[in-house]
């Protein structure tokens, strides 16, 4: 078996454009969730949400790009070409041959569905684009990193609602511990902030209208974000054979499904994929200090996850640390806990545990060091990330500082 | 702008080129178009005239709508135009 580790980082969210601004915004508990921008938000009874702003695709992207970049595979390109920049990883001969890309995605070209239906639909349209399905198509961010970066392996896309992105990490990890690739780009994108996107979700009673607030007493509901976040899982001998910088080491994963319910989570589908987690990556439950949580911010999610804490966790549940970034950059579904694994590796890297904002009422479900507010300096040497999918489908990744 | 124009215009935009590089007898594999650039520059035509044309990429031979070069492309649009009034 091979160690795997984390070669590059790349990102776009409603925090930053890059990592650094991500983390520096993560560090300062800044929020990025406010009002929404775009056509017919006002037929909306759920305005906010962690929308990308300044990013123009015009510039970035040729006019025949356009016309097959969803916004979700436009946040997926310009986070997986940070990701490789940082790495210097070279994708050329075998390498190339070998390496491939697996990401997640709730929804895909989401907005390409709503932009297309309300043409057909509302405005009486006969006729759409020729390019709409390779632009909507949910693998349509995998294959043009494949075609951008000359990765031939294995690549395609996962999709497990919430748990996407860390169930395609997971499956990464395993294809470089297998020794299978050498290397794997790997993580999620969402980009569900359109009219069709957010009604959908409304539907459901869940959303919040003011505020992500985990863990908070009076926590509402959660709030969706759009972006993405990629990087590079890399042999270990690999990357310490080019020289690479190393962000962090990937130890361990655990994927369980809760067989019970398609909406409310379980506290033992939640502990299964925790344990499962520790015991891949031969640690015990009191090296961890500090977890990425799926954190919500639903009344359902947070106290089930807390309660799921404690039960692996025994009496160092209370000893380590756990925040929700969702407070901050809203819930990317599909992409979210790619974007979360980058508060793994601020913690493990730089020992900043980025908070949980928007805290203001102890709720007794909740009582675990939810590092509210603020983010705190902590030595940390394992760190959890955890997902827990609408479905009942839950992945948690193990990672150790190097 | 008459119909040549208007076609050489959609034609010149998808090859990225001047319009006035696009002659009559200019194929599309002449100009760089590809099988997604046709059916891209078909999808604008019928947007430009309101017209359907009729092309299948799976038989590009099978209808009667030729598409051997840009004079023929042209004729065959005019003729869809002209049937439309």
């Amino acid at each position: 078996m091979k160690r795997v580790v984390i070669t590059g980082a790349g990102t776009i969210n409603s925090l930053g454009h890059s990592v650094p601004d991500t983390l520096e915004a993560m560090r300062e508990g800044r929020c990025g969730i406010s009002q929404l921008e775009f056509r017919d938000v006002e037929r909306l009874a759920i305005q906010i949400g962690g929308q990308v702003r300044g990013f123009e695709a015009e510039g970035r992207f040729n006019r025949q790009q356009m016309t097959l970049y969803d916004r979700f595979t436009q946040f997926t390109l310009t986070a997986a070409k940070e990701a490789i920049d940082q790495s210097g990883i070279e994708f050329h001969g075998d390498i190339a041959a070998r390496s491939g890309v697996v990401l997640g995605t709730a929804g895909g070209g989401v907005s390409t569905w709503d932009d297309n239906y309300r043409s057909v639909y509302e405005d009486g349209k006969n006729r759409v684009h020729p390019f709409v399905v390779p632009k909507l198509m949910n693998n349509a961010a995998a294959s043009h990193v494949s075609m951008e970066h000359n990765l031939k392996g294995p690549s395609f896309t996962v999709s497990t609602a919430c748990a996407s992105s860390n169930h395609a990490m997971a499956l990464a990890f395993q294809m470089v511990r297998s020794g299978a690739a050498p290397a794997m780009l790997t993580g999620g994108s969402e980009s569900m902030l359109c009219f069709g996107g957010v009604k959908a979700w409304e539907g459901l009673r869940v959303m919040s209208k003011d505020a992500c607030r985990p863990f908070s007493a009076n926590r509402n509901g959660m709030v969706q974000g759009e972006g993405a976040g990629v990087f590079v899982f890399e042999d270990y001998d690999h990357a310490k054979a080019r020289s690479a910088d190393i962000l962090c080491e990937v130890v361990g994963f655990a994927m369980t499904s809760d067989a019970s319910d398609i909406v409310m989570p379980s506290k033992q589908g939640a502990a299964r994929a925790m344990s499962g987690a520790l015991a891949d990556a031969k640690l015990n439950a009191d090296q961890v200090g500090y977890i990425n949580a799926h954190g919500t911010g639903t009344a359902a999610n947070d106290k089930t996850e807390c309660a799921a804490v404690a039960d692996v966790f025994g009496p160092h549940a209370d000893d380590l640390m756990i925040s929700s970034t969702k407070s901050m950059h809203g819930h990317l579904i599909g992409g979210t806990g790619a974007v979360e694994l980058l508060a793994c590796i601020m913690a493990l890297r730089d020992g900043v545990i980025a908070p949980t904002i928007g805290y203001e009422e102890p709720d007794p479900e909740c009582a675990l060091d939810v590092v509210p507010n603020d983010a705190r300096e902590a030595r940390v040497d394992v760190a959890l990330s955890n997902a827990f999918a609408f479905g009942g489908l839950n992945a948690v990744l193990a990672l150790k500082k190097v | 702008m008459s119909i040549t124009d208007r076609v050489i215009a959609i034609i010149a935009e998808q090859a990225v080129l001047e319009p006035s590089d696009v002659t009559p007898e200019s194929t599309l594999e002449d100009l760089g178009i590809d099988s997604l650039g046709l059916v891209e520059s078909i999808f604008a035509i019928e947007e430009e005239f309101d017209i359907s044309i009729p092309f299948n990429a799976n038989e590009p031979t099978a209808s009667d709508f030729d598409i051997s070069n840009v004079a023929a492309i042209i004729a065959g649009i005019e003729k869809l135009v002209s049937e439309k009034v």
